[in-house]
C-alpha cells in the first residue's frame, strides 16, 4: 500500500513535508478514496525507513488540513469530506500560480501583464498538443 | 512497566585525560534515538555506563527501570548490545553462534533470525575468520536481534559499511519500531543516518551534552535566513539568531530559535528576506558544536 512512496535525501524540503505532499497525492489522483483506512503511523514509518516522530508530524499537519482523520486507537482515514480530491488538485494549483505572480512582482511585471503571459502560456500548450 | 528506556540524570565519571559531565539522558519506550558526537566526544562511554560496563563515579541510571550498575544482571536479558570490538569466536560458524544464542535466550526467534540470515544475505555454514567487515557486523547485529531485545544499543551500526549494508541494517531498524515497546539507542557520526531514522537526537561533546531534543523540533527551529540588506547597513543578530555573516548587501542569518515572527522582525529593519532555509542535522550539528565549543571558551 505504501510501495511507492520515496523519501528524497536531495528534496530540501523536510521529510514530513514530502509524505504529506505524497499522501495528498495519492488522494488527488483518487489512488486513496475519501473515508478509507491509510497506513498506521508505525506501519508507514517501518515501510518509508523514517522516525514514527517524522510520520507522526506529517499525520498530525494533515489531520489539521482536514485530509485524514485519526481516531484514537483505530487508526487513520482519509476525510470523508466530499470533493477532497478536487479540492487538493485547486491548493496545488493556488500554490503554482501564488508562486508565479510572486517571482513576476519581482521582476516588475503587472497583474496585467501576467494574465496576458497566462494566456500565451495557454496557446503555446495548445500548439504543443496539435502537434 | 512504564518505566522509560532509558532514564540518566547527573551522571559524570572522570578519568585522567578525559571527564563526563552531568550527562543527562531520556529516551521513553517505543522510540530511536541517535547518539552524535565527534570522535572522543564519549559517546562510547556513555553507552558503556548505562549497560553497567563501567561504573559511574556519581549520578543516576535507569535502564527498562533496573538501576544501574547494580541491577545489570537482571537488566542484561531485555537488553541487546552490538559494537565494532564485540568478541566472537573466530573458528566457529555463525550458526553455531546462533545455537550458542539460542540457548541462552528463551526470546530467541529462529524464524526471524532465518529470515534476517537471506536478507544479510549471510550464510549460517560460514566460518567468522576471514569475513569481510560488513559481513561481521551483519552477523553480530543478527545475534542481537534475533534476540528481540527490549532495548537496542548499537555503538556505530554503521560505520565502515557500503551503501547496500547500510540501509539493510536501518531497515532492520525501522522494523523494530513496528513494535510500541521497543527501543533503541545508536551511536554515529553518520549525521544523514541519523537523520532519517531516529525520533530523538542527542549531541555530545567533550564529555558534555550539548543538546537533546525530540528530532522534528530540532529540524524546525534550526533555520538560515538570506537576507538583503538596505544600502550601507550592518544588520544585526536578533534574539534567537546566534550568527549573522554579512558581505555587501547579502546577509545570512542563522538561529536555532525559529519563529514566524524572525522574518518579520527583520523586515523591521529595512531587510528584505530572500529565503528562509531549512538546515541538514549535519548542519546543525556542526554549528551547535562550534556554539558550545566558543561559549566554554569564553
Amino acid at each position: 500500500m505504501s510501495g511507492a512512496f520515496a523519501i528524497s535525501q536531495s528534496d530540501k524540503r523536510p521529510m514530513y513535508f514530502q509524505i504529506m505532499d505524497q499522501i495528498k497525492q495519492r488522494i488527488a489522483v483518487r489512488d486513496w478514496a475519501e473515508g478509507q483506512p491509510i497506513p498506521s503511523i508505525r506501519q508507514l514509518a517501518a515501510d518509508l525507513q523514517v522516525s514514527v516522530i517524522t510520520v507522526k508530524r506529517a499525520y498530525l499537519e494533515l489531520e489539521r488540513e482536514g485530509v485524514i482523520v485519526t481516531h484514537q486507537g483505530k487508526g487513520s482515514h482519509v476525510a470523508s469530506t466530499p470533493g477532497l480530491a478536487v479540492r487538493l488538485r485547486e491548493q496545488e494549483l493556488r500554490q503554482h500560480l501564488e508562486q508565479a505572480t510572486r517571482l513576476a512582482l519581482q521582476l516588475g511585471i503587472e497583474p496585467r501583464q501576467l494574465e496576458e503571459r497566462l494566456r500565451e502560456a495557454g496557446d503555446r500548450i495548445a500548439e504543443k498538443e496539435t502537434i | 512497566m512504564n518505566h522509560p528506556a532509558i532514564d540518566m540524570s547527573g551522571v559524570g565519571k572522570t578519568y585522567r585525560f578525559f571527564s563526563l559531565e552531568n550527562i543527562e539522558l531520556k529516551l521513553p519506550r517505543g522510540e530511536i534515538m541517535g547518539l552524535i558526537g565527534p570522535n572522543g566526544a564519549g559517546k562510547s562511554t556513555t553507552i558503556r555506563i548505562l549497560l553497567g560496563l563501567v561504573h559511574q563515579d556519581h549520578g543516576d541510571v535507569r535502564v527498562l527501570g533496573h538501576p544501574m550498575p547494580a541491577g545489570q544482571v537482571a537488566a542484561k536479558w531485555d537488553i541487546g548490545f552490538a559494537s565494532e570490538d564485540m568478541r566472537l569466536y573466530e573458528s566457529q560458524t555463525l550458526g553455531w553462534h546462533m545455537q550458542w544464542m539460542q540457548s541462552i535466550y528463551r526470546n530467541w526467534d529462529s524464524g526471524y533470525a532465518q529470515r534476517l540470515l537471506k536478507r544479510f544475505g549471510l550464510r549460517a555454514e560460514q566460518r567468522l575468520k576471514g569475513i569481510s567487515h560488513g559481513q561481521r557486523v551483519k552477523s553480530t547485529l543478527l545475534l542481537v536481534l534475533a534476540r528481540k531485545p527490549k532495548l537496542l544499543v548499537l555503538d556505530e551500526p554503521t560505520t565502515g559499511l557500503d551503501p547496500v549494508a547500510r540501509h539493510e541494517i536501518l531497515r532492520e531498524l525501522t522494523d523494530v519500531m513496528r513494535d510500541e515497546g521497543r527501543s533503541v539507542l545508536f551511536s554515529s557520526h553518520n549525521t544523514q543516518d541519523v537523520e532519517q531514522i531516529s525520533d530523538r537526537i542527542t549531541f555530545i561533546d567533550r564529555g558534555r551534552i550539548i543538546d537533546s531534543m525530540d528530532k522534528e523540533l530540532f529540524l524546525d527551529r534550526w533555520r538560515r535566513l538570506r537576507l538583503e540588506a538596505p544600502f550601507g547597513v550592518t544588520l544585526p543578530a536578533l534574539p534567537g539568531v546566534i550568527g549573522v555573516r554579512q558581505e555587501g548587501r547579502m546577509a545570512i542569518a542563522t538561529t536555532n530559535a525559529f519563529n514566524p515572527g524572525l522574518p518579520h522582525a527583520y523586515e523591521q529593519t529595512g531587510a528584505r528576506v530572500q529565503r528562509i532555509e531549512n538546515m541538514t542535522l549535519e548542519e546543525i550539528f556542526v554549528a551547535n558544536v562550534e556554539r558550545s565549543r566558543e561559549e566554554v571558551e569564553v
